[in-house]
């Protein structure tokens, strides 16, 4: 009698269900591409995921594949830093944060997107235009909550550390970063979701040697199921990265509350 | 006293918010006329104004804009016809929502953009695949802030309106709609900001017709002056729709 009912608590359990529904959609993908649709525009997922060998044997995808991975990167660490500096520079004193704020929240809301030539005409069509676009979309979420993670800081505590006799650095090692970590973290995860938006805008928008290239050059000659691996990649790609930010934002956001 | 002092504040603020905006003008001024930035990287201020005088006098924004709008308006209709009433339905069971929300927001996380050549291979280069996309992509904020809405109803105030008597009409017209309108709205109005960046972007990146398509093509021209003043005009129109849709969504709000 037990057993039964283990195997329905399995079954009814969400996890379960998710992975179902998750096999269900490729079901019906497979069923619809592989008699519904013309296969010039869709191929079944079999097909794709059979293909990823040759997708990567392509000449030119491994090394796309390095040089996006290289952009998000660069991007990321440039938007922390910079978006860090200016954050702390901005939030630390009410004067410069009511003056200044304004004028972040102001750019935040412009769609980068329409500034996008811009950024071709003044970095190239190289990897520099891409990173620095991610690196424009991604700085604004990480200003905004150090900002906010700076502001929360009780003063009791900084004038703590002040009366007994903490220097500018020692209340910034000490006092300010501890404090900020949980909501750095949150602006890192919301920054990694920019930089890669970001960056893929611009390696679809124009690429010589990143994955843009490869996704125009598979539309192009219809070719649905190298596309659909390589647009799977990226994908995975996008996902582990944001599982790692969202991770570690877990990990040294725990110390706050024992 | 004190007030005094955070007027001044106020007034040393706006003063040193002031003093950046002229002296970006003056520094672009300077940099365009006397150190010879080239005109093609950097046009001058007053060409682009002549440029955008000349864009708003002779009303050729309008073709692009309408197409831009149809597809804004068209893919935000779907997405919350679609959004609302799927998150709805999943909302009802707190089995279903345990199931489904974690997967719609793990993929919300991926950037949706990167199908946009599979939704060109689909769709064609025409409006069809903006729509789509720009559907997709703001299908998410949608359905996510749809479930949560309704999720977080709490289960008295539907127990007591059963036990009053409700029927299920009364019950999400009189309870359920209320607790959970001020979350939909939200969720409406980031799915709006999405949908208009999805598809001014997609439009950049691959299309026939739109703003998105006009900046683009006159940076191709390096008509830069020309392309300055459409971004400034098109970042004017984002600015005023998001404004709009952000006073929409604080007067529904209200109870």
């Amino acid at each position: 009698m037990a057993r039964p009912g283990r195997i329905r608590r399995i079954i009814a359990a969400p996890g379960f269900a998710r992975v179902g529904v998750i096999v269900a959609m490729f079901a019906v993908w497979e069923i619809a591409a592989r008699w519904f649709v013309d296969p010039l525009f869709l191929s079944p997922p079999s097909r794709v995921i059979a293909s990823l060998g040759t997708v990567l044997r392509t000449p030119g995808v491994p090394a796309a594949l390095q040089v996006t991975l290289l952009e998000l990167s660069a991007a990321f660490a440039l938007s922390v830093v910079i978006g860090l500096v200016v954050g702390l520079a901005v939030g630390l004193q009410s004067f410069s944060r009511r003056t200044f704020m304004p004028i972040v929240l102001l750019l935040y809301g412009i769609p980068q997107i329409t500034i996008l030539p811009l950024f071709i005409l003044y970095f190239g069509i190289g990897p520099a235009s891409k990173i620095a676009f991610g690196v424009s979309h991604g700085i604004f979420p990480i200003i905004v909550t150090v900002v906010a993670g700076v502001q929360n800081l009780k003063p009791i505590l900084l004038l703590s550390a002040r009366s007994m006799g903490a220097g500018r650095w020692q209340q910034l090692r000490w006092v300010i970063f501890p404090h900020m970590i949980p909501t750095l973290f949150t602006g890192m995860r919301l920054g990694m979701t920019g930089v890669l938006l970001g960056v893929l805008l611009a390696e679809l928008y124009v690429s010589t040697a990143g994955i843009g290239y490869f996704t125009t050059l598979f539309t192009q000659n219809f070719d649905p199921t190298k596309l659909l691996g390589l647009i799977g990649m990226l994908a995975t790609m996008a996902i582990v990265l944001n599982q790692v930010v969202r991770r570690t934002e877990e990990k040294f956001s725990k110390w706050q509350t024992p | 006293m004190k007030n005094r002092r955070a007027w001044h504040q106020g007034i040393a603020s706006r003063l040193v918010q002031a003093a950046f905006l002229l002296g970006g003008l003056i520094l672009w001024f300077l940099a365009t006329t006397r150190w010879g930035v080239n005109q093609l990287l950097l046009p001058k201020p007053g060409i682009v104004l002549q440029n955008l005088a000349d864009i708003l006098a002779s009303g050729e924004f309008v073709g692009d804009l309408l197409v831009t709008l149809t597809e804004l308006a068209a893919a935000f209709v779907i997405a919350t016809i679609a959004g609302t009433i799927l998150g709805y339905a999943i909302s009802r069971s707190r089995y279903a929502i345990s199931v489904f929300e974690p997967l719609l927001s793990g993929i919300y996380a991926i950037p949706l953009i990167l199908f946009l050549p599979l939704y060109v291979l689909f769709f064609g280069l025409g409006p069809a695949s903006k729509i789509a996309l720009g559907a997709t992509i703001s299908f998410f904020p949608i359905v996510l802030n749809t479930i949560a809405g309704f999720g977080q109803v709490e289960r008295s105030l539907v127990k007591a309106s059963h036990a009053m008597g409700a029927s299920d009409y009364q019950l999400f017209r009189y309870v359920l709609l209320p607790a959970a309108r001020p979350v939909i709205l939200t969720g409406l109005r980031m799915g709006f900001t999405v949908a208009l960046l999805a598809i001014i972007g997609s439009e950049a990146i691959a299309s026939l017709a739109g703003l998105g398509h006009r900046i683009v093509h006159l940076s191709e021209g390096m008509e830069t002056a020309r392309m300055f003043a459409y971004i400034a005009f098109v970042v004017a129109i984002a600015v005023i729709l998001n404004a709009v849709v952000s006073g929409l969504e604080a007067r529904g709000r209200r109870p």
